[in-house]
């Protein structure tokens, strides 16, 4: 199958690792990956900070730039809640038929990245190899906005040799939130704070998710706090075939290969 | 009198900055909401019709807003006939005008129930003011009177405040050095106080859960049997409510009655729901009144994108379910309505002019929705409002706001794919004095210092995704995995 893959605007920038790993695992699964080479932002960050005119270019331009692709690889979940929960509306408050047409006829081809594994490629088993201690944490929007309830946990118990350990509160937000990191630094920090206490219960080496969002945060508080735990979006452990010493937050240097 | 007074107070997050730092308090929050949700969970968990439930709650809240000038009007009528006295009030000044004239002949006391539409008025200040001392015979409520306090929670005021706290107010209060910890103890004492001001009070204040307009009457629900008492001891009763109360038929009680108990406090029915209707010669109060409060709900009511704010049934099961709330506790808000309701309640009720920095107090988790038993999707409103609030700034200042500048330059950005490939390489090049030994950013200059404050970041990589599907060729064998 023709995936098109949406990279988004913050995997593209600071997690190409991501970008490569889900290329890989689609690969390995006998299909062809293309990069439409325009794409740049869903328009999430304008649309729920209250600029949302603003945010209205930035949809049409998704739209116009993947309307035509039969499936649509998008390895965040918060990207595809905006495109799922706001798009339709957004349409519609602008007024334009053809817009909300294609809107309608589009979305039910983008898949979230465990979504599209599960729901469309009917695969659970990726023929991964990964010897950590990991735990998932669901971020809010996969958890609430796309319900892709226990998908991510599927996948990655097929994994060879991984030990998987349940977190603990696992529905309470990590306190990301978007621009809510910066305007509300302090409260976001302890929210990162509980979060990363069950982190720590759980005595994993490696924190996964379906969003770069929620562990760009957790990762970032960690290695302030020099704390031997790393981050890996999912789809890096479930690309992952050969044994590796897993991410830790503290070694990285952010190096691309 | 300005309503909702509190909210001239600083911006969320400065008002959240000392609460947490408050230890004390927001372990007594996580350990309130904590019992509240697993409470909550049980008993919704036993419905198998929960979701049907929500429906239902949803779509009675909906049609009655629909039909809400017919039903208020019915109610009017229905409860005039009943023998009750039914007064409009535009706004807190009004309402309080209304009710100080009418509690003129209660001794200079009035026994209260509950009731956040009446702090929302600041109806306490506006008695004191008169002469009449309100006394409040909620547990809760009388927590936060004696503490010279303010409530934290549309349900449980008082939920900051943990046992030891609350013995040391009433020993102090009631002059008893004495008395225990238990929850025995508690009640008792507060039960001995509040005797004497049942027995001897002519005039009792409440706030309603429901107003029912098929015939009239109106109902509350609670726990204590403080509401029973005052609702039948007093010679006069004046019940406020909002506009927003009423519901069309007795029947839709059927389901109100079983979404909100489970969802407030995680009961399965309150041990009191008191119903009245008019008044009664020789049986409880004489004298009726309800005071029907506008006070700008007719303004929420204009905009359809935020008009669901309005079907709430304050059971604060949003509250208890906010991860925000759970470490701020609810003054942060500056508002009688904290956590998600009150985030987007209180700048509502303050025609967006205050209380501009509550639609941001949220990561948008959702959290708050999915508990919700008449499904306001409270996301959605919250980000609706902050684009009120973004676009409500004046022309000349958003051309000055930094954030507004930065939003629009992103935006340019993200328009063309050259611009974002060139804006990734200037990012790198204008790291590179940013960059610590560690090999992290640890502190950003600007807006951006929020995210140093408790996180370092990760430096852009060398090279984009994009440049390296680019370049790629032939496909490569291995993931870079460090
Ligand atoms: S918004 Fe919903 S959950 Fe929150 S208090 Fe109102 S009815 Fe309850």
């Amino acid at each position: 199958m023709r995936i098109a893959l949406f990279i988004t605007c913050y995997n593209d920038t600071l997690f190409p690792e991501t970008g490569i790993a889900v290329v890989r695992v689609l690969e390995r699964l006998g299909h062809t990956i293309v990069f439409p080479d325009a794409q740049t932002c869903c328009g999430q960050m304008h649309y729920n900070t209250g600029y949302q005119a603003e945010a209205l270019p930035l949809v049409r331009r998704f739209v116009e730039i993947f309307r035509d692709h039969e499936v649509v690889c998008v390895p965040s979940s918060s990207c595809v809640a905006m495109m799922r929960e706001h798009y339709a509306k957004i349409a519609a408050a602008a007024g334009d038929a053809k817009l909300q047409a294609d809107v309608e006829a589009l979305l039910p081809r983008v898949y979230e990245f465990t979504e599209l594994l599960v729901h469309r490629l009917g695969v659970e088993d990726v023929g991964a190899t990964y010897p950590h201690r990991v735990t998932y944490h669901a971020s809010c929007h996969s958890l609430r906005s796309l319900h892709v309830g226990d998908i991510p946990l599927r996948l990655l118990s097929k994994v060879r040799d991984i030990s998987l350990i349940p977190l603990p509160s696992l529905e309470q937000c990590c306190g990301f939130g978007g621009t809510f990191a910066i305007k509300n630094a302090d409260v976001s920090g302890a929210m990162l704070e509980e979060k990363i206490k069950c982190i720590q219960h759980t005595n994993a080496e490696v924190c996964t998710a379906c969003d770069n969002s929620c562990l760009m945060h957790l990762q970032g508080a960690m290695h302030r706090q020099r704390l031997e735990v790393g981050t890996a979006h999912i789809a890096q452990i479930l690309a992952s075939e050969h044994i590796s010493s897993p991410q830790s937050s503290s070694k990285r240097k952010g190096k691309i290969g | 009198m300005t309503p909702v007074k509190e909210c001239a107070a600083p911006d969320f997050p400065t008002a959240a900055l000392p609460l947490l730092h408050d230890i004390q308090l927001r372990s007594n929050v996580r350990h309130a909401t904590d019992v509240i949700q697993g409470k909550r969970f049980r008993v919704v968990s036993e419905m198998p019709d929960w979701q049907s439930l929500r429906e239902t709650g949803q779509r009675t809240r909906e049609h009655t807003l629909q039909y809400l000038d017919s039903y208020l009007e019915q109610f009017e009528e229905r409860c005039t006939a009943a023998g009750g006295h039914v007064h409009w009030a535009r706004d807190a000044a009004e309402a309080n005008r209304i009710v100080v004239q009418m509690a003129q002949n209660a001794m200079g006391r009035a026994i209260k129930i509950k009731s956040m539409t009446t702090e929302e008025i600041g109806l306490n200040r506006a008695l004191e003011a008169a002469g009449i001392q309100p006394i409040e015979t909620d547990l809760a409520e009388l927590i936060i009177q004696l503490g010279h306090d303010k409530p934290s929670h549309i349900v449980v005021p008082a939920l900051h405040k943990n046992r030891q706290q609350i013995r040391e107010l009433f020993a102090y209060a009631m002059g008893q050095p004495h008395l225990g910890d238990r929850p025995e103890d508690l009640t008792e004492a507060a039960r001995l106080y509040l005797r004497q001001q049942f027995m001897h009070t002519p005039v009792a204040i409440s706030g309603a859960n429901f107003l029912i307009a098929e015939t009239g009457g109106v109902c509350i629900v609670e726990s204590e049997g403080n509401g029973r008492m005052c609702l039948t001891l007093p010679r006069t009763l004046i019940t406020i409510a909002g506009i927003d109360k009423v519901i069309p038929n007795f029947r839709d009680l059927e389901v109100l009655l079983q979404l909100l108990p489970r969802s407030a406090t995680g009961e399965r029915m309150n041990p009191y729901n008191s119903l009245w209707t008019g008044v009664h010669p020789g049986d409880g109060p004489q004298e009726f009144h309800v005071v029907l409060l506008d006070n700008r709900r007719t303004e929420i009511l204009r905009d359809p994108e935020a008009r669901e704010t309005l079907h709430c049934i304050r059971c604060g099961a949003c509250q208890n379910a906010c991860p925000v709330y759970r470490q701020t506790g609810g003054h942060a808000y500056s508002s009688v309505y904290a956590g998600p309701i009150g985030a987007i309640l209180t700048p509502q009720l303050a025609l967006m002019k205050e209380g501009q920095s509550l639609p941001y107090a949220s990561s948008l988790c959702g959290a708050c929705y999915e508990v919700c038993p008449v499904k306001i999707n409270i996301p959605e409103v919250l980000i609706h409002l902050r684009g009120r609030v973004v676009n409500a700034r004046p022309k000349y200042l958003r051309a000055l706001d930094l954030e507004a500048i930065a939003m629009r330059g992103m935006q340019w950005v993200f328009l063309s794919k050259m611009r974002l490939q060139l804006a990734q390489r200037l990012g790198r090049v204008a790291q590179i004095p940013w960059i610590r030994r560690s090999g992290w950013i640890e502190r950003l200059p600007g807006m951006l210092g929020g995210w140093t404050r408790t996180r370092d970041l990760r430096p852009l990589p060398p090279q984009s995704f994009r440049e390296w599907f680019q370049k790629r060729s032939p496909l490569p064998t291995e993931v870079p995995h460090e």
